[in-house]
């Protein structure tokens, strides 16, 4: 069973939310989920650019209520 | 290492600019890249510790947003740059004689001071980014 780790990064700017997710990931286990939340559309979008780079699973990628809602797994 | 380097020098005492290298350096460093940080000029007195410099200034309209939006600090930035992706940080060695400064007296994560030849060397074949 994976864990699931919420970071609520709401009200910061790009790369607060992406930093804060990354955070997040060197904190988890391989396999673990992490879901961002974010405000900011920059942000929305790069997220998922920096997990195909570096090769994580980018699970969903919603929106709702003016704020974004980005799932991550880490696979290494 | 084969990772591709990225090389910022940073001398500006602005805001804007200084919020720039930080997103330069910071995002370069977790996504994959060998990132060298020199610290020179105005920019280096930031770093210093049990100082308070005053705010940076904001340069134009669009620093004035940065510091009453909640966009994070530059010298967060920076740090998460060394810290989440091992960025190396260094003070400008000339930097650090003509203000007086000891290494310890910069921020824990700069690391030893560089002088400028030994920056260049490094820099070679990398993305070279100046603020």
């Amino acid at each position: 069973m994976s864990e699931k780790k919420i970071i609520d990064a709401r009200g910061t700017f790009c790369p607060g939310p992406l930093m804060e997710l990354i955070a997040g990931i060197k904190q988890s286990e391989v396999g673990a989920l992490i879901e961002v939340l974010s405000s900011d559309e920059g942000s929305a979008n790069d997220i998922p650019e920096w997990v195909a780079k570096v090769g994580h699973e980018l699970v969903s990628n919603t929106q709702s209520d003016g704020a974004w809602r980005i799932v991550v797994r880490k696979t290494k | 290492m084969n990772s591709p380097k990225i090389s910022v020098i940073v001398v500006s005492n602005n805001r804007e600019s200084l919020q720039m290298a930080a997103m330069v350096a910071s995002v370069g460093a977790v996504s994959g890249h060998q990132v060298t940080v020199f610290l020179s000029m105005n920019a280096l007195r930031y770093f210093v510790v049990g100082q308070d410099p005053p705010a940076a200034p904001a340069a134009g309209h669009f620093g004035e947003l940065l510091e009453s939006r909640n966009a994070p600090s530059f010298l967060s930035l920076f740090e998460q740059a060394a810290e989440l992706g091992e960025a190396k940080i260094h003070p400008c060695s000339m930097a650090m004689d003509l203000l007086g400064l000891k290494p310890e007296d910069l921020r824990p994560y700069v690391q030893a001071p560089l002088g400028l030849t030994r920056f260049l060397d490094d820099a070679t074949g990398a993305q070279v980014w100046s603020f």
